[in-house]
């Protein structure tokens, strides 16, 4: 069992690797770093090659990528500018977690990523969890009633479920449970933000503003797991095993719950550990429109101001995570199926 | 035993049935699923709004603005209402939905010839050029879809100029976002082609194909190929849907089809500043994109359900 | 000793299919004794599982639909059973064992859970009784080191093993009735031979009936007390062992054991296939469902199905000629 972790993790190496050096390529391409720190102050000539060899930009791109990636504290910069290397520099590499600075703030693109992060996840977990529950409670249900009026009819929904774009989900859902409530009289829902600035960041506060974008992201997220989770049931259900339980004369709930579901389980497990890091970038409209404070949005307000460090930044935790939680949840499978687990 | 006293019958060893190909089998299939059937009319009627309504207003006037007419309800005079600069929404619907139409079927076909030759390679060759290639696919998969369409939108944005084609005028960023969603979307339909590829290759009739000198690439393209249509139509089928909103989205979040050109995303763009007192400025493209794209996924399904080689019950 | 266990009338099962209705079993009539073994003999799609899953109800009832007939199982009409009283039913007074034991065990419970669950449901045992009786219940079947394995999962055993696995789960309640369909036929031939050995025995300390559903003759002959041959949802044949084999009365129990092979034949001479495909259970037939394929055909043949024909002791028929003189009864 280690033994196949080791292997996975190496394997994930190259691959991130490769992934790196692609993105980072591409992103050198495309902003003009001096203009974005430099702004409209540096107009000379003289200030703008200050300003390069102070970045390093003047050293070729195999050199540049090495010092993103390991940092340059090992090595003899250039830090004022002049054409001389001097001092030490301060880069740590990615590797061991500098991300750099923001090119636009200032701000170390760690600082700033750990800030959105949380909020992400709040919104990313929750809306996670609600799909879940109603996706099991619905595919099971309509798995077993697999003919009848009610499953085809739920079966249209979910179409027109994962169908709709999430912008129009979100206005939707806006406009009716915050501009018609209101205009209706009735307690309204909040649209902007995760908290009402002039209450605080409380836990209630937190809790109303999420109930919009996290509804939103539920019923796209839910029409899809809901539809895999019945044809999922549905296949084990039609298994001969299934069949063997049911002429034991087990009664319903234990030949569906235990001996259905828990097979069903296994590729459903799968479904969500390989989902669940692309989390992170569903949520880039939705922190949009309801101008949730999270990564997604940061990812944008940066991409649009070229700001290639916290873009690259983003990009790289996110690569990192969606291979960990490939190989996190090819282990949990392994352990979950005894077929792999005992042999 | 006695001779029977009448001659024996001549006994059909035929099937009472003739043998149905995979497509006409398919098509009988399909014309019993109700929803796809639906799905195809819609999809048809959508098509004869956006291409069709071409011939009752001209681009000229889905680009004409008047401020003094901004944001009005739908009226008799403007249907679907106008928006933040006073453009009549029904019309630029029907042009936006060229685009956003064009685009989802452009992108699918580079798609698909990208897909093709990279599952195909992957799959027949093996070895070495299965490794590079499937590493590669897997490296591209790791970063979710929109950020990668985000920033190859930012990195080739405003690089391709507009177009002009006989009277209309096109922004260059049409250009830019059939190629990129062509680009980040192969993946999927790469590690089908391969699978199938992996599996038919290994059939008898392949390697009395080889053995007689049939070039590698005749049996790839007129061998292989042909037999994995049926699960290239759906996967390229339902990957029309995602074109479209992908486009939609990197539109609606300003990266995507730049105006003057209208597109389904980008009428969305100022949309959510008006939400409490014009929402029919997001409602009628919104509703465009929804019905497409459900029509498009009743479809996939149907074809899904009828192609599928394993089911050969009629 | 012959106490009738189950017998059956007319029983009616049919599929709405989008293709139209599939006829599977077209209204079978036989009753099993206790103790008893029978065998159903037929081809694929015959309509022999079908007809026993339905007793058990086990149809699935949308597509499905047993239309007809009763199934009187001591008394009670299984047929008219409600689902509650049908699970009482199964796994305690009938049993099944299926043919595929690779598939039919779950894979992700064990062994020895498979076991527990029916002596916890049906006869209300604690888990630790249930735990020790599955270990004596391995024993029974010949599964050496029982107590180590009954904590392990269906894929660690062979398929002869399992295959003893799930003769033991279907007897933990001691059944009075054991359906099987077709055990020994996804096994290879030295196991096919032990597990029949093995059902032989148990029957004997259970005093069991059994119904021994197979296509294959040669695999019953030596346990089977009667044997019922059925085709395209009829039963065409019925008598006890030794008569079928000594005088089989319809062309098709003729035809099948025609396709034998046989030690004794002449090396050169071929196998003899039954000509012709097998029935298309869509149509409902009109005449004798077997006459296209049949060497001794009239034209009585095509116009009228025969019924059940008396043609000796405990033997029946269903066929307009007698396959003897060739000369119609």
């Amino acid at each position: 069992m280690l033994q196949y972790i080791i292997k996975r993790l190496l394997q994930g190496i190259p691959l991130l690797l490769i992934v790196s050096l692609t993105l980072f390529l591409l992103m050198m391409k495309i902003g003009d770093p001096i203009a974005t720190m430099g702004g409209r102050t540096l107009t000379r000539p003289e200030d703008r090659e200050r300003l390069t060899r102070q970045l390093g930009l003047d050293k070729p791109i195999a050199v540049q990528y090495l010092y993103w990636l390991i940092g340059n504290d090992w090595t003899k910069i250039d830090s004022d500018g002049d054409g001389v290397p001097d001092k030490n520099g301060t880069r740590l590499g990615i590797i061991r977690g500098d991300f750099g600075t923001s090119l636009v703030t200032k701000k170390s693109v760690t600082e700033l990523i750990g800030e959105r992060i949380p909020n992400t996840l709040i919104l990313m977990l929750a809306s996670e969890i609600v799909t879940i529950a109603f996706a099991l409670v619905l595919g099971i249900y309509s798995a077993l009633r697999q003919y009848s009026t009610l499953d085809n009819i739920l079966t249209a929904l979910l179409f027109i479920g994962y169908s709709m774009p999430i912008f129009f989900i979100s206005l939707m859902s806006m406009y009716i449970f915050a501009v018609l409530f209101k205009q209706w009289g009735l307690p309204y829902l909040p649209t902007v933000g995760m908290f009402d600035p002039q209450e605080g960041k409380t836990f209630s506060q937190v809790l109303w503003h999420m109930v919009l974008p996290v509804m939103s992201l539920s019923v796209i997220y839910f029409a899809g797991y809901s539809r895999y989770i019945r044809s999922t049931m549905l296949e084990v259900m039609s298994q001969d095993y299934v069949r063997t339980a049911k002429a034991k004369g087990l009664p319903r709930r234990q030949v569906v719950y235990i001996h259905a579901l828990k097979n069903a389980s296994l590729p459903i497990v799968t479904l969500v550990g390989l989902d669940l890091p692309f989390l992170l970038g569903g949520a880039v409209v939705t922190e949009r429109i309801f101008a949730w404070p999270g990564m997604g949005r940061l990812f944008l307000d940066h991409l649009t101001r070229a700001d290639v460090s916290v873009v690259m930044g983003i990009l790289m935790l996110v690569a990192v995570a969606v291979v960990l939680f490939q190989i996190i949840t090819d282990i949990f499978y392994a352990w979950l199926d005894p077929r792999i687990r005992y042999n | 035993m006695a001779a029977p006293s009448i001659p024996i019958p001549q006994l059909a060893d035929d099937l009472s049935t003739p043998p149905l190909t995979l497509w006409q089998l398919g098509w009988l299939r399909f014309r019993r699923h109700k929803m796809a059937l639906f799905g195809g009319v819609m999809l048809i009627l959508l098509l004869v709004f956006s291409f069709g309504g071409a011939f009752v207003f001209t681009e000229k006037y889905a680009n004409f603005n008047d401020t003094s007419q901004r944001l009005q309800p739908p009226s008799s005079a403007h249907p679907f209402g106008t928006d933040s600069i006073g453009r009549d929404i029904l019309a630029r619907t029907i042009y936006g939905g060229q685009i956003s139409l064009f685009i989802g079927f452009v992108a699918v076909l580079i798609e698909v010839v990208l897909g093709i030759l990279v599952g195909a390679l992957a799959g027949y060759y093996g070895g070495w050029v299965d490794s590079i290639l499937m590493r590669f696919t897997e490296a591209m998969l790791i970063i979710p879809t929109i950020f990668l369409l985000l920033v190859m939108a930012k990195f080739f944005g405003g690089k391709i100029p507009d177009i002009h084609i006989g009277e209309r005028a096109f922004s260059g960023s049409v250009v830019v976002i059939v190629a990129i969603i062509g680009a980040t979307s192969w993946m999927y339909l790469a590690r089908i082609v391969r699978a199938e590829f992996l599996s038919w290759k290994e059939r008898e009739f392949i390697l009395a194909a080889r053995a007689t000198g049939t070039s590698n690439s005749e049996i790839i393209f007129l061998h292989i190929l042909p037999n994995t249509m049926a699960p290239i139509i759906v996967s390229s089928t339902l990957s029309v849907a995602n074109a479209i909103l992908a486009e939609s989205y990197i539109s609606f979040l300003g990266l995507g089809v730049q105006e003057p050109t209208a597109s389904w995303g980008n009428m969305l763009d100022k949309s959510a500043k008006y939400l409490d007192s014009a929402p029919w400025l997001w409602f009628f493209p919104g509703m465009l994109i929804l019905l497409t794209v459900l029509s498009i996924n009743f479809l996939g399904d149907g074809l899904r359900d009828a192609l599928d080689p394993r089911s050969r019950t009629v | 000793m012959s106490t009738s266990l189950l017998q059956v009338s007319d029983l009616r099962t049919r599929f709405q299919t989008p293709e139209g209705t599939v006829h599977a079993v077209n209204g079978i009539s036989f009753h099993i004794n206790e103790g008893e073994t029978v065998a159903v003999v037929g081809e694929s799609g015959c309509g022999k599982s079908v007809s026993m899953m339905s007793l058990l109800r086990l149809i699935p009832t949308p597509p499905g639909e047993i239309y007809a007939g009763t199934a009187i199982y001591r008394n009670d009409d299984l047929l008219k059973k409600s689902e509650q009283e049908m699970e009482d039913i199964r796994g305690k007074e009938i049993a099944m064992i299926f043919q595929d034991p690779m598939t039919s065990l779950n894979p992700v419970l064990t062994v020895g859970r498979q076991l527990t669950e029916s002596l916890r449901v049906h006869l209300g045992h604690t888990q630790e009784q249930a735990e020790k009786r599955a270990v004596e219940l391995l024993e029974q079947v010949g599964i050496p080191d029982a107590a180590r394995r009954v904590q392990d999962f269906p894929h660690q055993f062979s398929g002869g093993m399992r295959q003893r696995v799930m003769i033991a789960m279907a007897l933990s309640c001691a059944p009075s009735l054991l359906i099987a369909d077709e055990p020994t036929t996804a096994l290879d031939v030295t196991i096919q031979a032990q597990i029949v050995e093995l059902v032989a025995r148990l029957r004997e300390s259970l005093h069991m009936a059994i119904i021994w559903i197979t296509h294959d003759l040669g695999v019953v002959a030596g346990m089977a007390d009667r044997v019922i041959v059925m085709y395209a949802g009829y039963i065409v044949e019925e008598a006890d062992v030794q008569d079928v084999y000594d005088n089989p009365s319809h062309p098709y129990t003729l035809a099948l054991l025609g396709a034998l092979p046989r030690v004794d034949r002449r090396r050169d001479q071929r196998l003899k296939s039954i000509p012709g495909a097998p029935p298309n259970l869509l149509v409902e037939p009109r005449g004798c469902p077997f006459a296209p394929r049949c060497e001794f055909v009239i034209e009585k043949c095509r116009a009228e199905n025969p019924p059940l024909l008396h043609v000796g002791k405990n033997h029946s028929s269903a066929c307009w000629v007698d396959v003897k003189t060739g000369v119609p009864r």
